[in-house]
């Protein structure tokens, strides 16, 4: 059993191994500490000056990453929490994706900036958002999320490859739970990877009576509504996971969904919900029964008592109470 | 504008600069003059920031600098360009949007990419980016260039990268043209402090130059300069300097008072009375040069861009 967290690590290590243009930059990311969620342990000890911890300085580090790409070589920023990657706004949105296209001509800014992301841990208002949202649909610039299902390590290849800044965002519950292998989610569920997209369905089941699309940090919360659904109202349900948020991949197979569930973690309001509704409505419109459905968190800041944070964020009891209601 | 630096600060017996640097130094300045002639003629869209006085900054830096060296620039670089590449048609081409444009017209006259040449328009923004340009040339003896005014000082990008320079001690140079004027804005309503005093709180060198002799200039910073490459450390280079023109186009609110005290630290009408013969001549030339340069690329077909 490999833990998210610890897969994203030996990742790294395989990625900084295998290519010396690589650096990583971020606040306490080198080794005793190896980063606030230890995703950088034992980095700065093997590959030396390429793993830099750094001041508190969000905005200026993602320059420099962006400085270090322009250069020919590749970058990976941590962001400690990812509400703090508001602070490199303007080098995300004016620098880094701007330059790929501004000059004319592709220029080429292999930049990941990592974002540790979501609550449900009681960090208080400034420490759980899921801000996602902010970074989408700006020309240049790909938004990715971790997920249980795909290969942290393709997906660090696919993003540097990209020539393009990308934001990875990785759930702060997700780093402690396990990678799925094989194809297997549990007794009930059956998982592929194709295209990028995680599909998980029940094993032999027809048409799903809903198929949810949610990002990797979701994944546990849609899982556990499905079984639910399944065990207790009789719905069988579909999951896609796209390991690329903006711009939205093709997602299979949803027509011949019965309906469509987007769910997000972020407040709601001008959302990646609103936005997989933009790709998929035209696309679906023949086939759709109903309009469909956005979940997201409370159009609140997210506060520090376990008690209260629950009520703000989407819960599984939220995402199935919303399917109940749209399918009946 | 409180004028604190003394016209005419190097001697006045100077000898004239090399033909090949007023050659520059004349492009440059009929560069911009004609870009303020063109868009009263509405030849031109958008806006532009000449560099009207403050050409004299870049053409001494430009054999201190060397072929791997990264170069920034900012929202006010045509200078900055032309003493790096002489290509007046290819810049000429990309703010007016047509054929042989640096950057497909797309970029316009802040944002230039052209072999390691970069320029942004955003204040600030590019200090942290030069920061990891220069990581990279630490001990190969290149070094990152990084044009910023005394206005950018309030942004604090510039102290996050600033900070960084020192700490992993990177070839970062600096180059402040401090003309005392942010826009509108007088420095001393915008900036607390000196630019030396923020230089000192990093403990990066500062070096301060009221000159505009670009021989002197030279002296002064060739040591300093190659010491940035060998030691691999940040240096911040301020040049009291004197923008003669507006911010961009016409939009000067200085008194007729300031705008003449600004003008009387000119080079040109300085080097046109010291030298008039050698100075007529090349001044004749490189406005031929340019007028000829305007003629051709206005009139070429509009830029052509992929977009992705």
């Amino acid at each position: 059993m490999t833990r998210v967290s610890e897969h994203l690590n030996r990742a790294l290590h395989d990625l900084l191994a295998a290519d010396p243009g690589v650096h990583l930059l971020g606040e306490d990311i080198t080794d005793p500490y190896g980063g606030a969620f230890k995703v950088t342990r034992g980095l700065s000890g093997r590959f030396g000056d390429r793993v830099r911890s750094t001041p508190l300085s969000e905005g200026a580090v993602v320059g420099v990453g962006a400085g270090l790409a322009l250069a020919g070589r590749k970058a990976i920023v941590e962001i400690m929490f990812a509400d703090f990657a508001t602070l490199a706004f303007d080098q995300l949105v004016n620098f880094a994706a701007a330059s790929t296209s501004m000059y004319g001509r592709p220029v080429p800014i292999p930049l990941v900036v990592r974002c540790p992301s979501g609550g449900n841990r009681g960090y208080g208002p400034t420490h759980s958002q899921s801000p996602q949202k902010h970074f989408l649909g700006v020309p240049g610039l790909h938004v990715f999320e971790l997920s249980p299902f795909h290969d942290a390590g393709r997906l660090l290849e696919t993003m540097l490859a990209l020539g393009r800044p990308c934001l990875l965002f990785e759930d702060k519950v997700l780093y402690t739970r396990r990678m799925y292998e094989d194809g297997v989610v549990d007794e009930l569920f059956r998982y592929e990877v194709t295209g990028g997209v995680a599909r998980v369905f029940l094993e032999g089941a027809a048409e799903p009576d809903c198929t949810l699309v949610v990002h990797g940090g979701m994944a546990h919360r849609a899982l556990a509504a499905m079984r639910d659904l399944l065990l207790e109202e009789d719905v069988v349900c579909e999951l896609l996971v796209p390991s690329q948020l903006y711009p939205l991949p093709d997602l299979p197979g949803l027509e011949r969904a019965g309906h469509v569930c987007v769910v997000e973690d972020g407040s709601e309001g001008g959302g990646w919900g609103a936005e997989v509704a933009r790709v998929l409505h035209p696309r679906l419109w023949s086939t759709l029964r109903r309009p469909i459905t956005l979940v997201a968190s409370a159009p609140s800041v997210i506060p520090a008592a376990p008690h209260l944070e629950r009520e703000v964020l989407v819960q599984p009891g939220h995402i199935r109470h919303a399917i109940m209601e749209a399918l009946s | 504008m409180i004028d604190t630096f003394p016209p005419f600060a190097s001697p006045r017996s100077a000898p004239p600069p090399a033909e090949e640097d007023l050659r520059l130094l004349l492009l440059i300045r009929h560069f911009e003059l004609t870009l303020l002639r063109l868009f009263e003629a509405g030849q031109l869209s958008g806006t532009t920031h000449t560099c009207l006085g403050q050409e004299y900054i870049p053409v001494a830096l430009k054999p201190l600098l060397e072929g791997d060296d990264f170069v920034f620039s900012n929202h006010r670089g045509h200078g900055h360009f032309l003493a790096r590449h002489t290509d007046p048609h290819g810049l000429l081409a990309e703010i007016m949007g047509r054929e042989g444009a640096l950057c497909s017209g797309v970029g316009g006259s802040q944002h230039v990419y052209h072999r390691r040449f970069l320029s942004t328009g955003v204040q600030g923004e590019s200090l942290p980016v030069a920061v990891g340009t220069a990581l990279t040339l630490k001990d190969t003896g290149a070094l990152t260039c990084v044009y910023i005014g005394d206005g950018t000082w309030g942004e604090g990008s510039v102290y996050e990268a600033l900070n960084m320079a020192r700490l992993w001690e990177v070839p970062l140079l600096v180059v402040v043209e401090h003309n005392g004027i942010a826009q509108s804005t007088p420095t001393t309503a915008q900036m607390a402090g000196t630019v030396a005093g923020r230089a000192a709180a990093f403990g990066i060198p500062h070096h301060r130059t009221a000159s505009t002799e670009i021989d002197e200039i030279r002296a002064e910073l060739a040591l300093l300069v190659a010491e940035v490459r060998s030691a691999s450390v940040p240096l911040v280079v301020e040049f009291a300097t004197h923008r003669i023109g507006p911010h961009s186009k016409g939009d000067d609110t200085r008194t007729p008072e300031e705008i003449a005290l600004a003008a009387d630290h000119d080079w040109y009408t300085r080097y046109a009375g010291l030298f008039p013969e050698a100075f007529g001549r090349l001044d004749r030339e490189m406005r031929e040069l340019v007028e000829r340069a305007a003629a051709d690329v206005s009139a070429r077909p509009p830029s052509v861009w992929e977009r992705p």
